[in-house]
């Protein structure tokens, strides 16, 4: 008991150093452009063979899914994606590397995958697709492999502003019971280690991406979900705007690197 | 709808010996997970691979419970004649897929 008791002052001071290292880490400045790298620098030679070659990226089983998809008639108005789109090679170039973009209908930002529900409701009549859900993710995958090696165009006007601060301040905010945020790790120690990982600048430049933790493809917001949890914060449900506030945040720090979908990461 | 890419070169000389890539979307759930309610999930993997050219069995693999979701294998063989290359994976359930692929020997 004795022990314990002199062992707790330790503990209480080497938690503060913690605590002071944090939050000084806390204003962390945001990455100088020059100096931005994506998640692909951060791994193994392996990794991105796996990822360069399409005929080991498993994203790319995904994409074929996708393009079935895309000529696939759907909804009361029988109408596949292609009857109005067409080739999607050409008329999906750079789609994915612009969004989030401006919804004039909902008036604010939306991402991918709201806009491909958007499209089959309003125009195809058909059932929107769930969030995660094969089709959805086949369909994303598809649309986000015509940008692959454009640069991240987001563009911002007074419209749109107001939605990038929502997400940057969600990106400086602390949450969670660890009482941590987004910039702490990602503006401040990208390049280190957590745990036995790569921390790395959180710019998301490839999704949806396969993650081999996942062992499966999986959007932007799983991977946001996935950290919220570990910084033991109560993740926002799918589709959630201040989701979408923060990709759009985060697509717009991308802004310029080039687009990687489907990419791969550990 | 497409779930197995596989990679042969087009071409290749009398020879050669040729790297071929064969990937196939599947869980390759092992059967030893359980539900949040405990309930096992039962096993549903990829058994036997298969591979032949021209007819001829070339490489045939037993793929077992720890191996991961979509498993790709890479393999090379001696690129004899112009001919086609047949993959065949099956699996618990009835599973079965095959896909193909054509080399020309020059």
């Amino acid at each position: 008991m004795s022990a314990r008791c002199s062992e707790r002052p330790r503990h209480v001071l080497a938690a503060a150093c913690v605590f002071l290292h944090f939050a000084q880490a806390a204003t962390a400045a945001e990455i100088p452009l020059a100096e931005r790298r994506s998640g692909y620098d951060f791994m193994g030679r392996e990794t991105r063979a796996m990822q360069d070659d399409d005929s080991t990226n498993p994203g790319m089983l995904w994409v074929l899914d996708g393009e079935a998809l895309w000529s696939r008639k759907a909804g009361a108005t029988g109408q596949a994606c292609a009857d109005c789109h067409g080739d999607a090679r050409a008329s999906m170039k750079g789609v994915a590397a612009r969004h989030p973009a401006w919804d004039a209908a909902s008036g604010r930002p939306v991402n991918l995958e709201q806009r491909i529900n958007t499209c089959r409701s309003d125009r195809q009549k058909a059932p929107s697709l769930a969030y995660e859900s094969r089709d959805l993710l086949a369909l994303t995958a598809y649309v986000a492999r015509q940008s692959r090696g454009m640069s991240i165009e987001i563009a911002i006007d007074e419209r749109t502003r107001p939605f990038l601060e929502a997400g940057r301040d969600a990106f400086k905010r602390r949450q969670g019971q660890l009482n941590l945020a987004c910039t702490q790790c990602h503006d401040k120690f990208w390049g280190n280690k957590l745990a036995g990982n790569n921390i790395p600048q959180a710019h998301p430049t490839g999704y949806p991406i396969y993650r081999l933790e996942w062992q499966a493809l999986g959007s932007l917001q799983r991977r946001l979900r996935n950290c919220m949890v570990g910084i033991r914060a109560e993740p926002y449900s799918y589709a959630a705007p201040e989701l979408v506030d923060l990709e759009l945040y985060l697509m717009w720090r991308a802004r310029g690197m080039k687009f990687e979908a489907p990419a791969v990461r550990p | 709808m497409a779930r197995a890419i596989v990679n042969v070169p087009a071409t290749a000389r009398r020879g050669e010996i040729i790297e071929i890539k064969a990937m196939v979307g599947h869980a390759m759930e092992t059967g030893f997970r359980r539900t949040q309610l405990g309930k096992l999930i039962p096993r549903d993997i990829i058994s036997r691979f298969v591979c032949t050219y021209n007819d001829a069995e070339i490489l045939r693999a037993e793929l077992h419970p720890a191996i991961a979701a979509n498993p790709l294998l890479t393999f090379t063989t001696v690129a004899t004649a112009s001919g086609t290359l047949t993959f065949t994976w099956t699996g618990d359930n009835g599973y079965s897929m095959t896909a193909s692929a054509t080399v020309t020997v020059v």
